[in-house]
């Protein structure tokens, strides 16, 4: 991406989490990832102020505790939240799933390819698209921004 | 991409109509583009049961009558239509317009290139993109 923010993985599957990795890896993506085990882990990294907010979010269906579509629902009704764009990325075909996460209105919805080799390819067109993409800039009040502000009113 | 229903193209601008079915040529797609030129005529064709419902909808934002986000907003409180993915497709880069864009749940804001070969790449990227996605709306 063209912006140094993290992406969120949330994912429960430790070999898909490894996958992934390893996947941003080979293709020098060099936003840092961060990886949540569940959906109720996902929103507490998302609400802690410490953490920088994700510019995209790859989020699994199935996972214990919140799954992915509860987590949706959370997100989209969060005014802080709802604008991060969430990529389905699942090992669902079901169109029920598809059906119900955009009309979460999900970024997209990517069914993860078995064969790592189509597995690398989908995460570089997922890559491309969202550096293509402009991407919200975090509000003033936000963080970062209230940092960069602070430096700038000292000079 | 994996279905056949149309793609929609909500343009006000002649000439970038023309570019986009010029760069669908080009990187033969194949799929039929439907264009209308602002967002009211979108909005009544989109809620028209007769048409065909697109796989996803190309938005310009800077247009007469009904402007981009003006369909957004009625698209995404229209339970038919919520589901159907926006990508902007614009030549403004204001911070507002983006953040309107995101909290009304695009999926995917693109600012135009002007140069031709440019906007072919970033066409095939869309492409590539909603070919690799599952979408809602089945052929």
């Amino acid at each position: 991406m063209r912006n140094s923010k993290p992406i969120l993985l949330v994912e429960d599957d430790s070999v898909d989490a490894m996958t992934v990795q390893r996947a941003f890896k080979d293709l020098k993506v060099t936003n840092p990832l961060a990886h949540s085990i569940n959906g109720e882990e996902a929103l507490a990294y998302l609400k802690d102020e410490s953490n920088k907010k994700p510019c995209v979010i790859l989020l699994d269906l199935n996972m214990p505790k919140m799954n992915g579509t509860e987590f949706l629902k959370v997100v989209k009704a969060d005014d802080a939240l709802k604008k991060i764009p969430v990529v389905v990325l699942t090992t669902s075909q079901e169109e029920r799933d598809v059906v119900e996460s955009f009309n979460l209105c999900v970024a997209g919805y990517i069914v993860k390819p078995v064969d790592y080799k189509k597995f690398v390819e989908a995460i570089r067109t997922i890559d491309l698209y969202w550096t293509l993409s402009e991407l919200p800039k975090e509000k003033v009040g936000d963080q970062n921004v209230e940092h960069e502000t602070y430096i700038a009113s000292r000079g | 991409m994996s279905n056949t229903k149309p793609i929609l193209l909500v343009e006000d601008d002649s000439v970038d109509a023309i570019t986009v079915k010029r760069a669908f040529d080009d990187l033969g797609i194949t799929k039929s583009l439907v264009h209308l030129t602002n967002g009211e005529d979108a909005l009544e064709h989109l809620e028209n049961e007769v048409n065909n419902k697109p796989s996803f909808v190309l938005l310009d934002l800077n247009m007469p009558k009904m402007n981009g986000i003006e369909l957004l907003r009625a698209m995404k409180t229209n339970p038919a239509l919520r589901l159907i993915p926006v990508i902007v497709l614009t030549t403004s880069r204001e911070d507002r317009d983006v953040i309107d864009s995101f909290d009304l749940s695009v999926a995917g804001y693109v600012v135009k290139p002007i140069d031709y070969t440019q906007f072919v790449e970033t066409i095939r990227t869309i492409n590539m993109y909603w070919s690799l996605s599952q979408l809602p709306v089945k052929g």
